[in-house]
């Protein structure tokens, strides 16, 4: 016991500093953003790892649900083909050109490694990075609606802000028809299956069942994602806005495989678009 | 006893204004920052026991991270600071003097104890500050590269306010 208190004495300048320093370090990842946002998030590569073994078991669980899924998408792009397919082509005069008019929208397909519906902040990892082409900022959809944006990336997983998640906002059109367009955010709610559109103009008509649609005003989203439909109109929140409530398609519970949409043409309309502040 | 604790008290707020009002404002492209404050650390009386030192020292630590909007990097920096006056003191210093209250300055050390004294203390500084605002060894070559001149620039401006303030053997705090 002697022989314990004189190490400790004699060693005290070092154990003075560790504990000092840690209390300091602790002081910076509580306090500064960055830091924070680096040590912590599940893109950091042994977590994400770990979450993808997990997930290799888990998926089998779902594997009846997804191949369901996919069978439905298959089905819905089945029944669009023959649409094209049926229609006679000599009869059409003005035929576009691929090479020149290419899609603005790249898909890139990835598997769900983490993901939460039960907290107040949902975030999702997925096992595409940086590497794939995946950078923070771009909107991630599911065969039948969004899911969110990506939030940080590494070489390897990203972090995706999930819908279900108080800062997420996505601009969403009322109809295809684009005649009235308000923002989706999952608002108050606590449960994964429901949402709110909010900022709906007051003379605009709506009824329970109507389909809601991404806007595609901003680089995330293309337009006209199926995004929910609506169980609740008519909200008044005072002023001349409303909301809705709206029952969404996404399946966040179930979420196995995503779709990272890839706007190229981003870059362009951001340059664009921030030419409008700087002009001063 | 009492002169010290005012002499320092003075200098504390002296290098803290400088800092947050000048220096700040003072800079190469982010690259190099001048840190002067750590005098502030580097100057108190030898004798005073450990625990008051880091104490000390996180204080001034975290009255700069006030300014800077840093909580904790400054604190961090200047308590592996603390750490390492406390090893520089027990390898260099002979015991009787380790446990008088007399300030280690230019004057009274000398200048190659003192430019040693200062020259280590202000990259280790340094090193802890910059490492952990980056917070990521990627990138290392440009971070080294604000330790290095960041350093240089610290060190200048030391060495400048240790001749202005410069006393020859004589025992008053400069």
């Amino acid at each position: 016991m002697k022989n314990l208190w004189l190490f400790l004495v004699r060693y005290n300048s070092v154990f003075w500093f560790i504990l000092f320093f840690v209390f300091s370090l602790v002081l910076v990842i509580n306090n500064n953003q960055y830091q924070r946002s680096s040590f912590v998030n599940s893109s950091n590569i042994v977590v994400g790892s770990f979450y993808t073994k997990v997930n290799s078991w888990k998926e089998y669980m779902h594997l009846t649900e997804v191949n369901k899924d996919l069978l439905d998408e298959n089905a819905l792009l089945r029944y669009q083909l023959q649409q094209v397919t049926g229609n006679d082509t000599s009869k059409l005069t003005a035929l576009s050109d691929s090479i020149e008019n290419p899609s603005n929208y790249d898909f890139i397909v990835a598997s769900v490694v983490n993901n939460s519906v039960h907290l107040k902040k949902n975030y999702i990892t997925v096992n595409k990075g940086s590497l794939d082409g995946i950078e923070k900022d771009m909107g991630v959809i599911t065969s039948n609606g969004v899911v969110g944006t990506v939030m940080h990336v590494s070489n390897h997983f990203s972090t995706v802000k999930s819908l279900l998640h108080p800062d997420t906002k996505i601009s969403v059109s009322i109809d295809s028809t684009a005649s009235a367009f308000g923002s989706l955010v999952w608002g108050e709610n606590t449960e994964p299956r429901f949402a709110m559109v909010r900022d709906i103009p007051n003379h605009v008509k709506l009824y329970v069942g109507q389909p809601i649609y991404t806007s595609g005003y901003s680089t995330k989203f293309p337009k006209g994602i199926k995004v929910g439909y609506i169980v609740q109109t008519d909200i008044v929140t005072g002023g001349s806005f409303k909301d809705v409530r709206i029952l969404l398609t996404t399946k966040f519970e179930k979420l196995t495989h995503v779709y990272i949409v890839k706007d190229k043409l981003a870059q362009e309309k951001i340059e664009l678009e921030s030419l409008n502040d700087n002009n001063g | 006893m009492a002169k010290i604790i005012i002499f320092n008290i003075i200098r504390y707020v002296i290098l803290i204004i400088v800092q947050v009002a000048l220096l700040k404002n003072i800079g190469y492209y982010n690259m190099a920052v001048a840190f002067p404050y750590v005098l502030i650390i580097l100057l108190l009386p030898i004798g005073i026991s450990n625990f008051v030192l880091f104490v000390l020292a996180l204080l001034t630590g975290l009255s700069i991270d006030a300014f800077y909007d840093s909580i904790g990097i400054h604190a961090a920096a200047c308590v592996a600071l603390a750490f390492f006056r406390i090893f520089f003191h027990n390898i260099t210093i002979e015991l009787d003097d380790q446990a008088s209250f007399i300030t280690p300055s230019w004057g009274i050390m000398g200048f190659k104890w003192f430019s040693t004294y200062i020259l280590f203390g202000v990259i280790i500084h340094h090193l802890i500050l910059f490492l952990i605002e980056a917070f990521t060894f990627s990138n290392f070559i440009q971070t080294l590269m604000s330790i290095i001149l960041s350093s240089l620039f610290t060190i200048l401006i030391i060495l400048v306010i240790s001749l202005l303030t410069y006393q020859k053997k004589s025992r008053i705090i400069n």
